[in-house]
């Protein structure tokens, strides 16, 4: 789960983590008072959209006077600000965050991620601030400094040495501000289950402070259930409706731009099951993971979701039960071609548990569009054809 | 012959008594698999399938002898049960749960290591030896006896994989399916090398995903130390990127974890790259002729 800039600074104020004085506003009025309450005189608006790269598209700007921040607020909200991390179709910006103006000597970049390879958190930081981090690793690798911390010894002080020392820091006062900034950070990763903290910029100011100019948060779905105020923060308009109301019936739906709809048990089986489409020379519509508990009603659902979407021109369910039990499957397709009316050719692929039984049920009912697969290649095959109108 | 776990291997059951840990542990015993009791807090004394209930793992390892446990219990309670197996003396924790938090799993893992247990999992079908001992979640019937080894990050990719290389004529020795959350216990690194000293696996079958960079470590260790041909099927070649696909450590960010990066890797290793899954089973036939 992601949050908003905003979100992520409250967390940080709680953690005495140094952050701009900023206000969180939905209207162009509430952006002129929470500019006057802040004090100027230099603001900046910034739009709050889950996803890097406001400022490039437009999104963040610096204000000079009330006047000035009224005709920005006004500019900005209401816009769909495309960036290289949204859509084409970009995002609506409801949300803006009036903040101060810092004096910013130069940019840094610091981040905690989990390392997958040493298993354990690590803190990865850089002099080249406010560039896109992937960027810098490809070209200047050299500039990226990284230290992994061991949950069980937790930030020690050669912990922040490193650090400091990795990023040129010499003024011994500096050197305390950033090691102190980095430990608590640290802190505020672990005490919230956090996935990712990254501030890009981090910046020094001309007083020799380390501020997070920028921050964003990503957190652990599976801890969330003990991290009530982290989930009180989840914004569901900045995320997929479609995706939110298959996770309602626990179906992971991703929607992709092709002809074929896919209804597949497993997460690297409905994988398998768009490359061998895309193989065979089709183009998968959606990633449709019916999850192990799926019924007729999930089955139904999932069928619904994959209709809204008007490129699809056919459907492969494929199924290789395990605990899924084929039976279920194909009755819940009877189902859904009893609340849902499907117009396009389904093919079915079902193996495994109760595959037989399954194919029983399909056969009596004796409904037309629905076509068996023989096998995942076989199944992929037609359906790839019949998209194509071929079948 | 096979990897990690076969007839004689005792099973002890975490979460014995609960819905999963009830409905699986009745199916790996009608398998086969030697059971020989399980824990749930409080229910020790008690009887539950025809095996003893004890109320730790200690308790549990003492009394039977067990060396693998079976970790069924809810996600939130998973690093503690992972750990009260490791101080107990278990060799091997398979974690079939889902869902559970990554730090827990970043800390029971480093103890489990600390105490020189091995872990399979989390959110992951388990481990079959075909024939002989079934610990996990896995159709049993699609395993036949055979000398193919198979590891796996997906459920329902090992099925498949597993049912192609039967359906051609071959079965399988032992499959791993090693899960695909962002923390994970054996992992290919450890398993091909075990296939490689197996004298009955003849050939592996590795599956992998998008995502982190287990299979380009795998690629390198094929390359330095696997003789035995290996068939890999990548899943993820048309997943958009910075999506997490269903497995949370499924997801490419920015260039790396492709799922072409990996298949290059592989292919210069030597194994034979698949592009469907579908081609599995061919592609064994054909390597082992």
């Amino acid at each position: 789960m992601n949050i908003h800039e905003y979100q992520a600074k409250q967390i940080f104020k709680k953690y005495d983590v140094p952050t701009p004085k900023g206000i969180m506003v939905e209207s162009v009025k509430d952006a002129v008072e929470a500019a006057k309450e802040l004090g100027g005189p230099v603001w900046v608006v910034k739009a709050q959209i889950h996803a890097g790269g406001r400022g490039l598209g437009g999104g963040v700007k610096l204000a000079k006077s009330l006047e000035e921040v009224e005709t920005l607020a006004d500019e900005i909200l209401g816009m769909t600000l495309v960036t290289h991390q949204t859509t084409a179709e970009g995002k609506l910006v409801q949300k803006l965050y009036i903040e101060d103006g810092a004096d910013i000597k130069d940019e840094f970049y610091l981040s905690v991620v989990l390392d997958r390879k040493l298993e354990m958190p690590l803190i990865m930081a850089s002099t080249e601030g406010g560039m896109n981090i992937e960027d810098v690793a490809e070209k200047t690798p050299e500039k990226i400094i990284t230290v992994p911390v061991d949950p069980a010894i937790g930030f020690q002080g050669f912990h922040g040495r490193k650090l400091a020392f990795g990023l040129g820091i010499t003024d011994k006062a500096e050197q305390k501000n950033i090691i102190s900034f980095a430990q608590k950070l640290f802190k505020v990763y672990m005490d919230n289950d956090a996935e990712l903290i990254e501030i890009n910029p981090l910046v020094r100011t001309g007083s020799g402070e380390f501020i997070a100019l920028d921050g964003k948060m990503g957190f652990d779905n599976s801890a969330l259930y003990r991290q009530p105020e982290i989930a009180a923060m989840r914004d569901l308009s900045e995320e997929d409706a479609d995706e939110l109301e298959a996770a309602k019936y626990g179906l992971s739906y991703v929607a992709l731009d092709g002809e074929i709809g896919c209804m597949v048990n497993g997460a690297g089986l409905a994988m398998g099951t768009m490359d061998t489409i895309n193989h065979m020379g089709g183009t998968p519509a959606n990633f449709l993971d019916v999850g192990g508990s799926a019924n007729a009603e999930t089955v139904a659902k999932g069928f619904e979701i994959i209709l809204k979407n008007p490129n699809v021109k056919a459907i492969f369910v494929n199924i290789f039960g395990g605990i899924v039990r084929c039976d279920r499957i194909a009755n819940g397709i009877l189902e859904a071609t009893k609340i849902t009316d499907v117009n396009v050719p389904v093919i079915v692929r079902l193996d495994g548990t109760n595959a037989p039984e399954a194919a029983e049920i399909l056969k009596n009912a004796n409904i037309k569009n629905i076509i068996v697969g023989n096998d995942l290649g076989d199944g992929a095959a037609k359906a790839v054809k019949a998209a194509k109108g071929e079948l | 012959m096979s990897i990690l776990v076969n007839k004689d291997t005792k099973v002890i059951v975490q979460g014995f008594t609960g819905k999963e840990g009830t409905f699986h542990a009745e199916q790996c015993i009608a398998y086969g698999t030697n059971i020989v009791g399980g824990v749930t807090p409080n229910k020790g004394g008690q009887e539950h399938l025809g095996k003893p209930v004890f109320n730790t793992v200690e308790e549990a390892v003492k009394s039977t002898g067990a060396t693998v446990s079976m970790i069924f219990v809810p996600p939130a309670f998973v690093g503690d049960a992972v750990m009260e197996a490791a101080e107990a003396g278990i060799e091997l924790a398979v974690i079939i749960t889902e869902g559970a938090p990554v730090k827990d799993m970043q800390a029971a893992k480093a103890h489990a290591n600390k105490h020189g247990m091995k872990t399979i999992g989390p959110n992951c079908p388990g481990i079959i030896t075909a024939e002989e001992c079934k610990i996990g979640i896995m159709p049993g019937m699609i395993f036949k006896k055979g000398n193919v080894g198979l590891i796996s990050k997906s459920g329902t990719l090992t099925y498949e994989g597993a049912n192609q290389v039967c359906n051609e004529g071959y079965g399988i020795t032992t499959a791993v399916g090693i899960g695909g959350d962002p923390i994970i216990g054996l992992s290919y690194k450890q398993i091909l090398p075990m296939f490689e000293a197996d004298p009955e696996t003849k050939a592996i079958v590795m599956i992998g995903e998008i995502g982190g960079d287990l299979e380009i470590q795998a690629a390198k260790l094929i390359k330095e130390q696997i003789t035995k041909p290996v068939v890999a099927f990548i899943a993820g070649q048309t997943a958009p990127k910075g999506k997490t696909m269903g497995h949370a450590g499924a997801i490419v960010s920015g260039t790396a974890g492709t799922a072409k990066e990996k298949m290059e890797a592989l292919e210069a290793a030597g194994v034979t790259v698949v592009v469907s899954p579908a081609d599995i089973g061919k592609a064994i036939a054909k390597v082992l002729g």
